[in-house]
């Protein structure tokens, strides 16, 4: 039996990969949002250990719909990445400063 | 089940699903059909929220969602605003070829977000309709889609605001945890037992709940996303922006920190004071800087987060009324600001120069007056309603024995004063530089008029509004 904090640390790393992910990366934007989506999996892996544990079914349907979200959120993402690069023709981070101050 | 108290909500979604398929069926000269079906939908919104008003508080879906007293005063401020944005942004969407169905449906689609955060009463639905209203909002900001400004703050907002969610969502994890249930009432049972100074794992999730919270508010440390949203956007985006969502934000605030951890306030209010402080000062400083209006205003809205977060952490029900009252009379002054801005701008010139508004009162003198009213309101000036906002904001502070705190504030709205007043110095004694007409439809001058007359009214009888905040906290918050 694998105690609970063996999976809150996982958790745990994947989100602080993630973040990490977020504000070193200084490349492109599509790593950014695979950074989201690991940030939100991270989330998932919380909830889903803290649901056995507990034993509660509560938690599991939070993944559900986190999951869900998450689609949407990415097609936004995507959506707007899209149209970014189609109208300055990069994706490069360090190139998104037009606005400054 | 009793259905019945999320009418107004399920009213809202199917009216703008049916809106949606309209507007398909619509010639592009028609296309005012889809304006004024939005109003109306708005309208008959609020109406069903009156009729409940004389309800008492109710929950409905295994209580997950909840109607209560101050859930209606934030609904329908919420739909007054939006639909004070539909009116303000009619002829400038009109001009720029944006007067397209999907503005007003992921317009409707982002309050539906808000009212579901306003009355949400679990971590789960407060999550759901902070993402209805978030990804609508991303939406709108990218809605000038051959604008690389526009696309550029579409795409900071949206990784900020993920980031944002995904803090939050780490904090309720944590709750769940802890707690064992996503109900706020669960969470509560939870927290009245804890010693929540010594609990570090749960002072760990509060972290990352009041990060995320902040994200969302735009207070510093996690405002970098509202100057560059606020200055990319096209204007009638920035006001939606910068208006309505401020309101729900306050709500899941309330519903987080005070219904489900209001024996942690020890643990939170230590927080928020660090955020207020530093938006206070970040904010008016740095927006003393500023040539841009809507940079401006961006760096403006930061340090009157500040004060919202300073009624909250007062943690007394004074306190949260006068946040309320300070969100809501908030919302309702930058409406009219926002509205000026978009008032000088004109087909294929964007007023975004603080310099655009020089002689103002040249060119318009009522306009310019208007513009006084809602500048002088958000510096605190009597007897225009800003001031009374802050003083009953810093009542409460006083009130929860935080002298300091009241002084740095006090202090920082005198700093703050300087830029609305450099705004109104450019409007009345400075050479107009563009002298062209300022045209409006009637509906805009007139909603304008009652705006900023508002300003004044409310700053003459706080006290009708003021008794509505103060009792629908004391209805909903009681416990």
């Amino acid at each position: 039996m694998i105690p609970l904090s063996h999976f809150l640390i996982v958790g745990g790393l994947l989100f602080a990969i993630s973040i990490a992910g977020i504000f070193l990366n200084r490349k492109n934007v599509l790593i950014i949002l695979m950074c989201i989506e690991l940030m939100l999996l991270a989330v998932n892996i919380n909830f889903i250990s803290f649901s056995h544990y507990l034993q509660d079914m509560a938690g599991q349907v939070f993944v559900f719909f986190i999951l869900t979200v998450a689609a949407a959120e990415a097609a936004i993402g995507l959506a707007i990445l899209v149209v970014l690069f189609r109208n300055r023709g990069t994706i490069n981070v360090e190139e998104l400063d037009e606005m400054k101050g | 089940m009793n259905y019945s108290v999320a009418t107004p909500e399920i009213f809202l979604l199917a009216a703008t699903c049916g809106l949606l398929l309209l507007d398909l069926f619509l010639e592009k000269s028609n296309r005012f059909v889809t304006y004024v079906m939005a109003q109306v939908v708005l309208i008959s919104t609020i109406l069903l929220i009156v009729t409940r008003l004389s309800e008492p508080n109710s929950e409905a879906f295994n209580g997950m969602f909840v109607a209560d007293q101050m859930a209606s005063l934030l609904k329908i401020s919420v739909l007054v605003i939006i639909m004070g944005v539909f009116v303000y942004s009619r002829d400038y969407l009109g001009k720029r070829s944006m007067f397209k169905g999907e503005f007003y449906t992921l317009g409707l689609f982002a309050t539906l977000g808000m009212l579901i955060m306003i009355s949400a009463n679990t971590m789960l639905v407060i999550y759901l309709g902070l993402e209805l209203m978030s990804l609508a909002l991303y939406a709108l900001v990218a809605f000038r889609r051959d604008d690389g400004r526009a696309s550029e703050a579409a795409m900071k907002y949206f990784v900020l605001g993920a980031i944002a969610s995904g803090l939050l969502l780490y904090g309720m994890s944590i709750l769940y945890g802890l707690s064992g249930s996503i109900d706020l009432h669960g969470v509560a049972t939870y927290v009245a037992n804890e010693n929540v100074m010594q609990n570090v794992v749960l002072l760990f999730g509060l972290t990352f709940i009041i990060a995320g919270l902040g994200f969302k508010f735009g207070a510093v440390p996690f405002h970098m996303w509202v100057p560059d949203v606020y200055q990319g956007a096209p204007t009638a985006v920035t006001m939606l922006i910068g208006t309505a969502p401020k309101l729900a934000v306050f709500a899941i605030t309330i519903r987080l920190l005070v219904e489900g951890m209001e024996f942690g306030a020890a643990g939170w209010q230590q927080m928020l004071i660090l955020l207020a402080v530093l938006s206070l000062i970040v904010g008016n400083i740095v927006a003393i800087a500023q040539t841009n209006i809507k940079r401006m205003l961006a760096y403006s809205t930061i340090s009157h987060m500040g004060f919202i977060l300073m009624g909250i952490l007062s943690a007394n029900e004074q306190g949260y009324s006068a946040a309320m009252f300070y969100a809501i009379t908030y919302a309702i002054t930058s409406l009219g600001g926002f509205a000026i801005i978009i008032l000088l701008s004109r087909e294929g010139f964007e007023a975004e120069e603080l310099t655009d508004l020089k002689g103002l009162n040249d060119r318009h003198p009522w306009y310019a007056f208007m513009m006084l009213l809602f500048m002088f309101a958000m510096a605190g000036i009597p007897p225009l309603v800003g001031f009374y906002a802050k003083l009953a904001v810093l009542q409460a502070v006083l009130e929860a024995n935080l002298l300091w705190l009241a002084i740095v504030a006090v202090v920082m709205s005198v700093i703050g004063a300087f830029y609305y007043l450099r705004a109104v110095k450019y409007m009345y004694f400075d050479k107009a530089k563009d002298e062209a007409p300022l045209e409006a439809h009637l509906g805009f001058t007139s909603l304008l008029s009652i705006n900023g007359l508002l300003m004044l009214a409310l700053g003459i009888f706080p006290g009708l509004l003021m008794g509505v905040c103060v009792e629908a906290v004391r209805m909903s918050l009681a416990t």
